[in-house]
C-alpha cells in the first residue's frame, strides 16, 4: 500500500512511530496527484509549493516532538472556503481572480492542527449544483467511472479523498452537498449541526442551510476531522456556544439497544432497486449490531424539495448581489454606464444555473409573493424541524438512502434542472431542520457505482452519527474497494 | 379652500459608538477614503457580521426617552438594492420586527404642547459615499460611512405645519444630544430628515396624495422645504391639477423642489430577516440597567431649573436648549449660588459673546469658576454691575481671571464713604446752575449729578453710595438753604 492511500489515523501512528515523515506522505499524495488528476480533475488549484513548504515545517515540529491532530495530514479544500492569499474562485468566473485577505476560520483551525494544505477542489459553481458540472473550470468525473459525474457541489472533495489525491477533505453542505458526492464517491461524508461549524470564510450559498463539514475515507477519519473543525466562532452570530465532546470517542462503540428510525416517506417508488437493495442489507446490518428497526413518520417530508428551492435561492439571490463589479472580482469590460457595468458584469460573470437560481429567489422575495413563497416555506421549514423532533423522540438516529440513484452520467441532467433537483430529495431535510446527517458506503451497484446510507439525528447529536455509523462500518460485510484508475 | 396641512417626519441618526455596527472598524468622521474599511464593511465573500451591543444599548435609551415600547425580539432584516456605495448588495436593516414601537414625544406649539407620536425606531447600517470626479467620467467610492451605525425614528402623521416640523425635529435632536448617543451634525449628516407631507381640506379624514421630500441638511430648510412644498400642494389642488405621489429633492439655492427621476425610486427591497444573525433578545432586566442610566432629559432639566432656581420658564428654556451650556449655568451656580443673577450673565453676555464668534459654549473663554467669582465680586461691592461689563468683555478676549483684570486696571470700586463724599461735595459746588435748577423742581437732573460722579470716578464709585450721598447732601442744601 502506498501512502497516499492510508486513512488519517494509520499516518497518523506511522508520523508517531517515525516510519514516515511528512514530506513523504506529500510527495505521495503529489505523485499520486500527477497519476489521475487529468483524468479526473478535483482541483481548480494545486498548492504544491506551499504544501512542500508545511511539511517540511511539520517534520521540523515532529522532531521536537510536536505533533498535533493533523500534523503532516494532506488536506483538500474545496475552493469555497476563503484561503489567505491563495485564489478562491467558488467555482466561478466572477471570482476567478479573487484573492482573499483573510483565512476561514476552518482552514485557521485545520492548519493549527498541523493540516497540510494540497489544493482547492473543484465544485459547482457558487455550490449550485449536485454533479460539479456548472463549474466555470469544467466538470470533474468520478473516480469509479470516468463518464458519470461524482455528485456535487463539493464534487472535487469528494473524487480527491476516492482517488487517493489527498487523505481528507472539507467540503460544504447546503442541500446535500457532502453528503451526495460522499455516497456516489464511495467515501464518508458528515453534514454537521448547523451552528456546530464555523461559517466564517465561507463564501454564501444560503446562509441559514451551510454548513461545512469533512470527507474521509473512513468513519474515524471523520471523527478525527470534526475534532478540529467542531467549535464556537465569535466570529459568526449563528455559531452555537455547544460543549464539544471528543468526537472519536465515539468510534467503535457498539449501538446495542439501539432505535433504529426509518421513515416510510424516504422509500418510495423512483429509487434505483440497487440503492433499495443495498440500504435494505445495511438496515439488516444494523440490526444484526443489536439495534431495533422503528418505523416512524416524516409526514412533512413531500414539502421538502419545494420548500429548499425558494429559500435556498432566496437567500442566494441577495448572498450574490454583493457580486457587482465595484470592489473585487470579475468586472465586464466596456461598460458606458453604472446599470450596464451591473448587468454585463452578472451576465458575464455568472453561470446558467447560478443565474436561474438567482431569479427564482428574486421573484420568490418579490412584493406581492413574499407571503406566499418565502413566508410560507419558513412555515413548512419550521413543521420539517418538528417532524424530526418527535421522530428523535421515538429514535436514536434516523436511517435513510442518501441519493436515489448511483452516480448518472456526466451531461445527463444538465438540461433538466428538475431532475437534478431530485437527486437531492433524501439530504435536503437536514438542512432544513439544522440536524447533522452522515453518509457512509454501503455498497456497490452491479456496475461498479458505490451506493451510500445516510444517518441523521438530533441537533449536536454528531457523537451518535458518528457511533452508528463506525458501528455499521466495522460490522458491515460491505467489500473494500479501489477505483481502477 | 382652507387646507390642513399633514406631516410626518423620518430622522436617521448616527450613533456615536467607537465602531461600527458589525465589525471593529472606527466610526471616525473624515479620514482618508477607505482607510475605515474591513473585509467585512467591504462586503467581501464569506465574511459575516456581529453585532455591536453598544448600538443597541443606544438605540434603546432613544426609545425609551420617546417613551417606546421596545420589543422583547427584535430581527434584522436584509433591505436589497444596488448602489455602488452599498458593498453587500443589501442593506442590512429592520423591518417586520423592529426595535421599538408606540412613543411619543411633546412639542410646544403656538396652542401649547402637543403629543407628536412615534411609530417606530429601528438600527440599521449607514451605506458609504459618491464622490464623482468633475473631469474624468469616473465616480469613486468611499465605505469608510459604510456600517456606521443609524437609528431611523419613524414619526406618525401628526404634524400639521412646517413650522411643528421644525420644532418636532430640534426636540428630537435635543433628546439624542442629551442621551449622548448622537452628535447632532447636521452638515455631516449625523442627522438626516425625509418628510412625508400632503395636504387635505380641513375636516377631511383621509389623507391626500403625498410627496416624500429629501435633501433638507437643516432645520431652516427642512421648514423652508415644508413650506414651499405645501404651497406647491395646494397651487395644484386649487388649480384642478393632480398631486403625483413622488419623492422630490429641495434645492436650497433656488428655494424650490424637484422630482427625483422616478428610476431611482422605483424599488421592491425585497426584505427578508438577515439569516447571518440572531434575533436581538432583549429581557426586562436590560431595560432596566439601560433605564437606570439614563441622564436627565431636556423637559425635566427644564422643569427643574424653574422649581429649584426659581428662574423663569424662558430662561430655562434658554439654558437647557444646550446639554453643555445647562451644565456650564449649573456650575456657576453650584459656584456662586445666585441663580438668577448667573442666569442673566449666562443669557446676557457670555451668549452674546459665544453668537458674535459663532462659538459653542464648549469653546467659552469665560471658565464658570471665573464668572462665579465675578458674580461674587459684584455681590461683595468689590466692582459694580457697570465695571463687570468691562471685565467680563476682558475676561471672555483673554481668559483672564476677574481677579487679575479688576487688579491690573484698578477697577475695584470706591466704597471709601468720605472720599466719596468729597467728590459729590465737589461736584455739587462746581455745577451751581444744574444745582438751582435741581431745587426749582427739576428732579431729573439728580442722574446729572449720578453721571458727573461716576465719571469723576472713572465709573469706580459705588453707584448705591453716591446715590445715598447725593441725596442725603442736595438735602442738607436745601435744609441750610431753608435756614438761610
Ligand atoms: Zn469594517
Amino acid at each position: 500500500m502506498e501512502l497516499h492511500q492510508f486513512t488519517i489515523h494509520a499516518l497518523q501512528e506511522k508520523i508517531r512511530n517515525g516510519e514516515v515523515s511528512a514530506l513523504q506522505i506529500a510527495e505521495s499524495v503529489f505523485s499520486r496527484i500527477d497519476a489521475v488528476e487529468g483524468r479526473i480533475h478535483s482541483y481548480i488549484r494545486l498548492m504544491k509549493e506551499e504544501a512542500m513548504a508545511s511539511a517540511a515545517r511539520a517534520d521540523e515540529g515532529i522532531q521536537k516532538g510536536d505533533i498535533q491532530p493533523l500534523t503532516g495530514i494532506p488536506i483538500a479544500l474545496k475552493d469555497i472556503v476563503c484561503t489567505r492569499g491563495i485564489p478562491t474562485t467558488c467555482g466561478s468566473r466572477m471570482l476567478h481572480q479573487f484573492v482573499p485577505p483573510y483565512n476561514a476560520t476552518a482552514v485557521e483551525k485545520l492548519a493549527a492542527a498541523g493540516a497540510i494544505f494540497v489544493g482547492k477542489a473543484n465544485m459547482d459553481e457558487f455550490a449550485m449544483g449536485s454533479s460539479t458540472e456548472t463549474s466555470y473550470f469544467g466538470p470533474t468525473r468520478n473516480p469509479w467511472d470516468l463518464e458519470r459525474i461524482p455528485g456535487g457541489s463539493s464534487g472535487g472533495s469528494a473524487t480527491a479523498v476516492a482517488a487517493d489525491e489527498c487523505i481528507a477533505s472539507i467540503g460544504s453542505d447546503t442541500g446535500g452537498s457532502i453528503r451526495q458526492p460522499a455516497a456516489l464517491c464511495g467515501v464518508v461524508g458528515m453534514k454537521p449541526t448547523y451552528g456546530r461549524v464555523s461559517r466564517f470564510g465561507l463564501i454564501a450559498f444560503a446562509s441559514s442551510l451551510d454548513q461545512i463539514g469533512p470527507l474521509t475515507k473512513d468513519v474515524e477519519d471523520c471523527a478525527i476531522m470534526m475534532n478540529v473543525l467542531a467549535g464556537y466562532d465569535p466570529k459568526e452570530s449563528t455559531s452555537v456556544k455547544a460543549e464539544v465532546p471528543d468526537y472519536r470517542q465515539f468510534v467503535g462503540r457498539d449501538i446495542k439497544g439501539w432505535k433504529i428510525g426509518i421513515p416510510k416517506e424516504y422509500f418510495i417508488d423512483g429509487i434505483d432497486p440497487e440503492v433499495s437493495a443495498a440500504v435494505a442489507k445495511t438496515i439488516e446490518t444494523v440490526r444484526q449490531c443489536g439495534a431495533s428497526i422503528v418505523e416512524i413518520s416524516l409526514p412533512h417530508t413531500k414539502y421538502c424539495v419545494a420548500v429548499y428551492y425558494i429559500i435556498a435561492p432566496a437567500e442566494a439571490s441577495s448572498n450574490l448581489a454583493r457580486y457587482d463589479g465595484v470592489r473585487y472580482g470579475f468586472r465586464a469590460a466596456d461598460a458606458r454606464d453604472l446599470s450596464e457595468m451591473y448587468q454585463k458584469t452578472r451576465r458575464q460573470g455568472f453561470g446558467a444555473e447560478v443565474k436561474r437560481r438567482i431569479m427564482i429567489g428574486t421573484y420568490a422575495l418579490s412584493a406581492g409573493y413574499y407571503d406566499a413563497y418565502y413566508g410560507k416555506a419558513s412555515q413548512v421549514r419550521a413543521l420539517i424541524r418538528r417532524d424530526f423532533d418527535e421522530a428523535f423522540a421515538r429514535c436514536d438516529v434516523v436511517l435513510t438512502p442518501t441519493t436515489p440513484t448511483p452516480a448518472f452520467k456526466i451531461g445527463e441532467k444538465t438540461d433538466d434542472p428538475l431532475q437534478m433537483y431530485l437527486s437531492d430529495i433524501f439530504t435536503i431535510s437536514a438542512n432544513l431542520a439544522g440536524i447533522p446527517g452522515i453518509s457512509v458506503p454501503c455498497g456497490f451497484s452491479t456496475s461498479g457505482l458505490p451506493i451510500g446510507v445516510q444517518f441523521l439525528a438530533g441537533h449536536f447529536e454528531e457523537g451518535k452519527l458518528l457511533q452508528a455509523a463506525s458501528a455499521y462500518e466495522k460490522s458491515a460485510a460491505v467489500e473494500k474497494r479501489r477505483p481502477a484508475l | 379652500m382652507d387646507f390642513e396641512t399633514v406631516i410626518g417626519l423620518e430622522v436617521h441618526a448616527q450613533l456615536l459608538t467607537d465602531t461600527k455596527i458589525f465589525c471593529s472598524c472606527s466610526t471616525q468622521f473624515g479620514a482618508a477614503p477607505n482607510s475605515h474599511a474591513c473585509p467585512v464593511c467591504l462586503g467581501m465573500p464569506g465574511v459575516l457580521p456581529v453585532l455591536n451591543k453598544k448600538v443597541v444599548e443606544y438605540a434603546m435609551r432613544m426609545a425609551l426617552a420617546t417613551h417606546c415600547a421596545i420589543n422583547p425580539q427584535n430581527v434584522f432584516a436584509r433591505k436589497n438594492y444596488f448602489y455602488p456605495d452599498l458593498p453587500k448588495g443589501y442593506q442590512i436593516s429592520q423591518y417586520a420586527y423592529p426595535l421599538a414601537e408606540h412613543g411619543y414625544i411633546m412639542i410646544d406649539t403656538g396652542e401649547g404642547s402637543r403629543k407628536i407620536g412615534i411609530t417606530r425606531i429601528h438600527m440599521e447600517e449607514d451605506a458609504g459615499k459618491l464622490i464623482h470626479d468633475d473631469h474624468n467620467p469616473a465616480s469613486y467610492v468611499d465605505l469608510n460611512r459604510t456600517g456606521v451605525p443609524l437609528i431611523e425614528i419613524v414619526g406618525e402623521p401628526d404634524i400639521r405645519s412646517p413650522e411643528e416640523a421644525a420644532e418636532y425635529l430640534r426636540r428630537l435632536h435635543e433628546i439624542l444630544v442629551y442621551l449622548d448617543i448622537c452628535d447632532g451634525n447636521m452638515e455631516e449628516g449625523s442627522f438626516r430628515c425625509d418628510a412625508n407631507v400632503s395636504i387635505r381640506p380641513r375636516g377631511q379624514k383621509e389623507f391626500g396624495t403625498r410627496t416624500e421630500l429629501k435633501n433638507m441638511n437643516s432645520f431652516r430648510n427642512v421648514q423652508r422645504g415644508l413650506e414651499y412644498e405645501v404651497r406647491r400642494q395646494q397651487y395644484l389642488v386649487e388649480n384642478g391639477e393632480k398631486i403625483v405621489q413622488e419623492t422630490r429633492l429641495w434645492d436650497d439655492a433656488q428655494g424650490v423642489t424637484n422630482p427625483m427621476r422616478s428610476k431611482e425610486e422605483a424599488h421592491d427591497y425585497r426584505y427578508f430577516p438577515d439569516p447571518d444573525l440572531v434575533p436581538v433578545v432583549v429581557d426586562e432586566a436590560w431595560v432596566a440597567d439601560i433605564r437606570a442610566g439614563m441622564p436627565e432629559l431636556p423637559q425635566a432639566k427644564r422643569e427643574r431649573f424653574v422649581n429649584d432656581y426659581q428662574i423663569p420658564a424662558y430662561d430655562a428654556g434658554v439654558l437647557t436648549a444646550d446639554k453643555a451650556l445647562a451644565g456650564y449655568y449649573e456650575d456657576v451656580v453650584k459656584l456662586c449660588g445666585k441663580p438668577k443673577i448667573a442666569s442673566n450673565w449666562v443669557m446676557g453676555d457670555v451668549m452674546k459673546f459665544l453668537n458674535e464668534d459663532k462659538k459653542s459654549i464648549r469653546e467659552c473663554p469665560v471658565s464658570a469658576k471665573s464668572l462665579a467669582d465675578m458674580i461674587g465680586l459684584i455681590e461683595e461691592g468689590t466692582i459694580s454691575g457697570k465695571i463687570a461689563k468691562e471685565v467680563i468683555a476682558d475676561m471672555y478676549a483673554t481668559g483672564r481671571t476677574p481677579q487679575e483684570i479688576i487688579r491690573e486696571k484698578g477697577l475695584v470700586q470706591i466704597t471709601d464713604e468720605g472720599a466719596l463724599a468729597k467728590t459729590v461735595a465737589a461736584i455739587i459746588e462746581a455745577n451751581p446752575g444744574q444745582l438751582a435748577d435741581y431745587r426749582g423742581g427739576k428732579e431729573k437732573l439728580f442722574g446729572f449729578f449720578v453721571g458727573q460722579v461716576m465719571k469723576a470716578t472713572q465709573g469706580k464709585a459705588n453707584p448705591q453710595m453716591v446715590n445715598d450721598l447725593l441725596k442725603k447732601m442736595l438735602a442738607l442744601r436745601q435744609a441750610q438753604d431753608d435756614i438761610d
